[in-house]
């Protein structure tokens, strides 16, 4: 068991696990643990966070001073392999030419999937979210409740380590004491936008993030996570201590070769390799879960290095490819797609409502030096503070219904190629001496806000297979459809302004050209925060949705579903921690029934 | 690994960042086509190993100096002309990315306006002059808002042309430390800003 290859696989596996990311390592994970035969289909090439990471090297290494380009959008030194807007070979195409009607798809081709750049926020979601059609009438309810996964929630913090703090905010949930580790010091920045956004009544709180500010507690959590499993205690709790704590430098996106944030290679596979229950191939493309009887009996996938065909079996499947290549695999494995009898595959794409705005603040300017890297990401964000003014008579009040939360960035950040550049508005054109002591004044004085909110799924937001198009090995690939609603564009357009009236409050200037209060224009294209769930989504009538609360397709009782496919809306939260915790609790299920032999 | 052994191996490979690694870590230079989708990324780069550079000889001297005017050296840190920042810049508009082949027109473009507006006015090439006559025609260009129609043009390339080289600057190690950047160092705990800091702010 370990890592595999095409000749070594086992002729049979107990559960195939597609994808490797968040849903995939803890699917893997928990059916490993409690002795489960998994096999594990990673589309990608193999990853060693602990050899590949460019810790502490400077923008000065890097080609076009680590600036993004087509191959490397988010920056050369991003973590991700083989991927970004474009998987070469890959493609996937619009519906229409509009550009309002675009979905931007963020894939990678790698051990650990998007785990590896991520941003790491991880924010629970809270009771009104689950059940958001009972509160103001749009979207759908899920079939479960914040109760149901609540405890899911306290599992996957204490494994992964999540660094936060408890405020008792509305709809924003505390975690039990034990569960969060502790919250880094506000950076000064941060502290000046919670001082002036507290009279414009928006709160300013530790943000939550998964990256250990301490080392996980091995003599005191693994016993929590696997109550009479001492196997599998001993395993995590080895796991734990080969995690070095943060050491304050190297930002997050390129991933981290001492195990201090949260990879799924760092810390869900770790310890299911090391139980023997747990095969992992890499370079396997899945496109096909095939079927005998009604039920799934493995999969089909492509071995990316040699171009054969391959079919591998098992007594369940699970993909995790993410929400909408779970769907494609679907799709593809069954003309009109298998697990389709509802219609509602491919159907309910939903992403985050994205809208940003800097500014640029006097009171931060010429500051003594000091160190302001911390844990590589935010350590404050302002949780959705108008809850009181939504539900029913949202259109009374704020003129749209759901709420979005605050992403904060500030700072005396590493220089990169964009150091000192666009700085006409603030410097009137400087150049020389002069413009050596510009830059000098200004670094460190520019405040920057991200609104993430939360979208309602629509009719016209989905995704089919295209007519003709193909990938390089032959696979019909996704066609997206888009559409936001005045739900989003209003909603974005209040998040401009909210940026807006704090950045004034603190006595700062909005960047040039903001803000853009034509709500179509402020908000980022669809698919473009990479928070890409829906697609199959859970509801409790199998005539209006894929699958169960279990994630559990209703037309295929073998085949389950737990990347952010399932998910029956989209909360402002993140969804990284949500897909754990549903992966994990759907693992627990599927053992459940495993044992009962109803599986 | 416990945290110590952790910050001792990470210490060492800090220490050992300016050392570039052996060529056989890196890509050939190809012509045409970026470092791709999975590039070496603990090696260092430096300009021209990717792809081809373009500046001639003459684009490179005016370059230098627009280098040297925008960034002179100061009691903090040397110019961005000893600093070879035009070396970046020309490495920035060769690479065959599309917003880089963009700036690449407007870059070659603008480095010839340089030169043959230096030649009209001082009847020598923009490497030639001196301070005081450099900056009679920068002061025509060096503000988009303020530039005259017929040179409008000269003043796009000089804003793009003084990003690139605030970009080309800040990120090498004089210039980072001259904005007195001084984190990408590990330490055992984080503590927040000093008192001194949140007094200034008035967050103390």
């Amino acid at each position: 068991m370990g890592f595999v290859t095409t000749r070594s696989l086992a002729r049979d596996y107990d559960v195939i696990v597609v994808g490797s990311g968040a849903g995939g390592g803890q699917t893997a994970y928990t059916l490993a643990l409690e002795g489960v035969k998994v096999l594990m289909l990673e589309a990608g090439r193999n990853y060693d966070f602990r050899t590949e990471t460019p810790m502490f090297q400077t923008n000065a290494d890097a080609p076009l001073r680590g600036a993004g380009t087509p191959d490397k959008p988010f920056g050369f030194y991003d973590a991700t392999v083989d991927g970004g807007w474009q998987v070469p070979g890959e493609p996937y195409t619009q519906a229409s030419t509009d550009p309002q009607q675009r979905f931007d798809w963020w894939r990678s081709r790698m051990l650990g999937g998007r785990t590896n750049h991520w941003g790491r926020i991880s924010l629970r979601n809270g009771p009104y979210d689950f059940k958001p059609h009972s509160r103001d009438g749009l979207g759908f309810d899920w079939p479960i409740g914040y109760d149901d996964l609540a405890p899911y929630y306290d599992k996957v913090e204490m494994l992964v380590g999540i660094y936060g703090s408890n405020e008792g905010l509305e709809n924003t949930p505390d975690s039990p004491e034990g569960c969060l580790l502790p919250a880094p010091a506000m950076r000064v920045g941060e502290r000046l936008i919670k001082k002036h956004a507290a009279t414009l009544g928006v709160p300013v709180v530790p943000i939550h993030r998964a990256v250990l500010t301490k080392k996980l507690d091995d003599a005191r959590i693994p016993a929590l996570l696997h109550p009479g499993n001492p196997r599998a205690q001993g395993l995590v709790a080895q796991a734990m201590r080969d995690r070095a704590a943060c050491f304050w430098a190297t930002p997050c996106g390129r991933g981290c070769s001492i195990g201090a944030t949260y990879q799924s290679p760092a810390v869900h596979l770790p310890p299911a390799v090391a139980s023997g229950n747990l095969d992992v191939l890499c370079d396997a493309m899945v496109y096909e879960v095939t079927t005998a009887s009604g039920k799934a009996s493995g999969v089909r996938f492509v071995d990316r290095k040699t171009g054969k065909h391959i079919k591998a079996k098992a007594r369940a499947v699970v993909l995790a490819a993410s929400a909408c290549e779970s769907v494609r695999i679907l799709l593809n494995s069954k003309p009109g797609g298998l697990a389709n009898a509802s219609g509602k595959l491919g159907r309910y794409i939903m992403d985050t409502v994205g809208s940003d705005l800097s500014g640029q603040v006097p009171g931060l300017e010429a500051l003594p030096p000091h160190n302001e890297d911390g844990a590589g990401g935010g350590h404050a964000y302002s949780p959705w503070w108008l809850y009181q003014q939504q539900g029913r008579d949202w259109h009374k009040k704020l003129g749209f219904p759901r709420g979005y939360h605050i992403e904060i960035s500030t700072g005396r950040r590493m220089p990169t190629s964009g150091t000192g550049a666009g700085l006409e508005w603030l410097t009137q054109g400087s150049y020389g001496a002069r413009f050596k002591q510009d830059v000098r004044r200004l670094y460190g004085s520019f405040v920057h806000f991200a609104g993430r909110g939360e979208m309602i799924p629509n009719e016209q937001s989905w995704c089919e297979i295209d007519p003709t198009v193909k990938d390089r090995f032959g696979i019909p690939v996704l066609r997206f459809h888009w559409q936001w609603a005045e739900h989003e564009t209003r909603q974005a357009a209040h998040m401009q302004k909210t940026f807006a009236d704090i950045i004034t409050a603190m006595g700062g200037r909005v960047q040039d050209g903001g803000p853009e209060l034509d709500g179509a224009k402020a908000i980022a294209p669809g698919g473009s925060i990479i928070h890409e769930v829906g697609g199959a989504i859970m509801g409790a009538d199998a005539r209006n949705s894929v699958t169960n609360g279990w994630g559990q397709t209703w037309d295929v009782p073998n085949l389950f579903l737990s990347d952010g496919a399932p998910f029956a809306s989209n909360a402002d939260k993140n969804p990284t921690l949500t897909i754990m915790a549903l992966a994990w609790r759907q693992a627990d299920h599927i053992v459940e029934r495993m044992r009962k032999k109803e599986l | 690994m416990d945290r110590r052994q952790t910050l001792q191996w990470m210490l060492a490979a800090s220490a050992a960042m300016g050392v570039e690694v052996s060529a056989g870590a890196t890509p050939a230079v190809r012509k045409g086509k970026g470092y791709g989708t999975d590039p070496q990324l603990t090696t260092t780069y430096r300009s021209g190993k990717l792809w081809p550079l373009t500046f001639t000889a003459d684009q490179a001297r005016a370059a230098q100096a627009l280098c040297g005017l925008i960034i002179p050296a100061d009691e903090y840190s040397p110019s961005a002309a000893q600093l070879k920042v035009h070396l970046f810049i020309d490495e920035w508009i060769s690479a065959p990315y599309p917003d880089q082949l963009k700036d690449k027109d407007v870059i070659v473009a603008g480095l010839g306006w340089l030169d043959a507006e230096s030649r009209l006015r001082f009847g020598k090439r923009f490497a030639e002059l001196d301070v005081t006559a450099q900056s009679q025609i920068a002061d025509d260009i060096c503000w988009v808002q303020k530039a005259k129609p017929e040179r409008a043009a000269a003043a796009r390339f000089f804003k793009r042309f003084r990003d690139l080289t605030a970009g080309g600057f800040y990120t090498t190690p004089e210039g980072s430390k001259d904005l007195g950047f001084v984190g990408n160092v590990p330490s055992v705990t984080f503590d927040g800003p000093p008192l001194k800091v949140l007094q200034i702010v008035g967050v103390a």
